[in-house]
């Protein structure tokens, strides 16, 4: 007969009782790990997005900041326009190791969105785009034939969308132009996926924008270097120098006032839960008065009867514990549909991300929890005189 | 000469109830020898459970002096008195008072852990088989009768070899068939095994079987004339 088996039976007397507070732990425990499990993937996500673009800085004309972070991520570069001269300017700045000019143009397209219309994003791209983003692959076709060439380069998901192969041809909606499909990228994960690029000269001319960039994107020699390089630019009138470290730090701005409101609920949850389990394992202390009293006059010791009660008071917790985790894992993929319909801005890849570590310690919590509600009703339970118990204890 | 099991001088327990004092034994001088069968008996209110409680070690003395086995106990606190209800005193119950969630046989063994024994399972089944529910180790209490419920009590009470069963009414709730039943094992275990027993009763037919009977009024023990009396008017 060991403490472990008898704490297992007094839980078991009141089955619903001891499973709703067992439930309640359990939710509280499934909150915290999908709030944190969604902060992992949420900087996952936003990191390998932004590895993904290839640049750790981009120049944009001057304007909001975040509107141009957001817009980026997008796919765009922030709509304003600022004037080629300035690429030509850095183009041979010796920390530079690739740069590309972009155009991002958008176009109202009456038959997107299954004919509702919607806005069609196009971007002007020069060959130094490959130089950025090496791992874009040619799913077939190939780069344009010149670089004023009428022809068009498809993201993977556009191509699908359309059902475009080589040669097809494609009619850009109000600007009145034939262009015909010269290649087809591989899937990359990325916004890229959904675009249509055109050689930049060719953009420049149709959307009548000659020698204007919506932004240049660059990768340094060393990052290091990025401090004395955006301060270089400072003076450059009408541009902003944006590094992606910093995008990074506004849209988790952009977050973080979500995140101490969903980190409050889980304090909240988890204080309510553990109020619960104190209150749940002193009722059945004292319903049991009578039974601790009998045990003591048995020859339980205050340790015997105060290692009893914790371990119930464990017992819960840990089966609390298991029950969150399964159910964090179970509602994973829910809670990210939620999220991404509330995000400003959602990264790709998996919004909520589980690790194993996150299941450990999160279960090692729960045991924790168990633990300190414990010490409180076993405390009360093993303080108890036993002819007190015994006699009074009705 | 042997120690006595039960040695009191000036014995007193005093209840604090509002602004009175109750003195439910009332200096009470009291020897009990290794081997001896004692019954208590006296009115209801007499003093009879409030003085088991205080040789069982479950309460505190509030004047004069209590050995047990040689030992005083009257200034012990709780943390010493536990050694006591280990393997040295057995309680019985009136109202049985076993643990609702585990069998028969779970209750014999758990005062056994308690008590820091080792070979749980197999003393308890021996034990079981003496008291005669060897048939009947895997019940829940409340699936037993009340006298089943009391023979579990007895061997949950015998499995850690006592020095010195105490019982409170132990027939208390049960028929007279019952009753007797019990009280033959106490007789038994007293012959044979030579346990000093002490039961308080309010059946004379029963406690008249032990070999000596204390009677009790207003926490002191009566004389046995006054006894003889007692014993005319039920
Ligand atoms: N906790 C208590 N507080 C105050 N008075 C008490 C308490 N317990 C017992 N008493 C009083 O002490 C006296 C002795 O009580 P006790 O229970 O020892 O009597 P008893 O002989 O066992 O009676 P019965 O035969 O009815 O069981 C009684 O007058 C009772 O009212
Ligand atoms: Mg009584």
């Amino acid at each position: 007969m060991k403490s472990i088996a008898i704490a297992f039976k007094n839980l078991q007397r009141k089955k619903i009782r001891s499973f709703l507070t067992v439930g309640g732990v359990g939710v509280a425990v499934a909150v915290l790990v999908s709030l944190m499990g969604f902060d992992e993937g949420y900087q996952r996500g936003l990191r390998s997005d932004i590895d993904k673009m290839g640049f750790q800085v981009l120049i944009t004309a001057k304007g909001c900041p975040y509107e141009a972070a957001t817009l980026m991520l997008k796919g765009g570069g922030g709509l304003r326009y600022m004037d080629q001269e300035v690429y030509s300017k850095i183009i041979n700045d010796p920390r530079v190791a690739a740069i590309t000019p972009q155009l991002v143009h958008t176009v109202y397209d009456p038959d997107k969105n299954n004919g509702q219309g919607g806005l069609a994003l196009y971007m002007g791209i020069h060959r130094s785009f490959l130089d950025l983003k090496p791992w874009i692959k040619f799913k077939s076709g190939n780069w344009f034939s010149q670089d004023d060439a009428e022809e068009v380069i498809m993201g993977y998901e556009a191509a699908e969308f359309e059902q475009r192969s080589i040669g097809d041809k494609i009619f850009i909606p109000g600007i009145e132009k034939i262009l015909t499909v010269a290649g087809i990228f591989e899937r990359t994960g990325t916004q890229d996926d959904g675009l249509i690029f055109l050689p930049l000269v060719t953009a420049q001319n149709i959307f009548g924008l000659p020698d204007q960039l919506t932004g240049i994107g660059i990768k340094l020699k060393e990052i290091s270097q990025i401090a004395g390089f955006e301060e270089d630019l400072y003076d450059e009138p009408g541009i902003q120098v944006i590094s992606m470290a910093e995008v990074r730090g506004t849209i988790f701005n952009l977050i973080s006032s979500a995140k101490v409101m969903t980190n409050s609920i889980a304090i909240i949850a988890i204080f309510v839960a553990v109020i619960g389990v104190v209150n749940t394992i002193l009722m059945s202390v004292f319903e049991r008065t009578k039974e601790i009293g009998v045990m003591k006059a048995i020859g339980a010791s205050r340790f015997d009867i105060f290692r009893i009660i914790w371990i119930e008071t464990t017992l819960i917790c840990v089966w609390g514990g298991i029950m969150g985790n399964l159910f964090a894992i179970i509602a994973a993929r829910l809670v990210e549909h939620m999220l991404r319909g509330i995000l400003p801005y959602a990264p790709s890849g998996h919004l909520v991300v589980i690790t194993g570590g996150l299941l450990l310690s999160s279960f090692m919590g729960a045991i924790i929890m168990g633990l300190v509600a414990g010490i409180y009703p076993a405390l009360r339970a093993s303080s108890m005189r036993p002819i007190e118990a015994i006699r009074r204890g009705e | 000469m042997s120690t006595p099991v039960i040695k009191a001088n000036n014995l007193t327990k005093i209840y604090k109830l509002f602004a009175e004092e109750i003195y439910a034994v009332n200096n009470i001088d009291l020897e009990i020898r290794c081997g001896e069968f004692v019954s208590l008996m006296g009115p209801s209110g007499s003093g009879k459970t409030t003085l088991l409680d205080l040789m069982g070690c479950l309460d505190s003395v509030s004047c004069g002096r209590l050995e047990v086995l040689g030992n005083e106990v009257s200034c012990a606190r709780e943390n010493d008195l536990v050694k006591y209800r280990r393997g040295i005193i057995s309680f019985i119950f009136q109202e049985f008072l076993l643990i609702p969630s585990l069998t028969a046989l779970e209750n014999v063994e758990l005062s056994l852990h308690f008590s820091r024994m080792t070979k749980e399972r197999k003393h308890s089944l021996e034990i079981m088989e003496r008291v005669g529910l060897g048939h009947r180790i895997n019940h829940l209490p409340k699936q037993l009768s009340g006298g089943e419920r009391q023979r579990v009590a007895i061997a949950r009470a015998l499995a850690v070899s006592p020095q010195l069963l105490l019982a409170d009414e132990p027939t208390g709730n049960l028929d007279t068939k019952s009753a007797q039943e019990i009280f033959s094992i106490f007789k038994k275990l007293n012959e044979e095994d030579g346990l000093t027993i002490i039961v308080a009763t309010h059946n004379p037919k029963l406690g008249l079987q032990a070999s000596r009977t204390i009677f009790l009024q207003d926490g002191k023990i009566i004389s046995k004339e006054k006894s003889s009396l007692f014993l005319e008017m039920i």
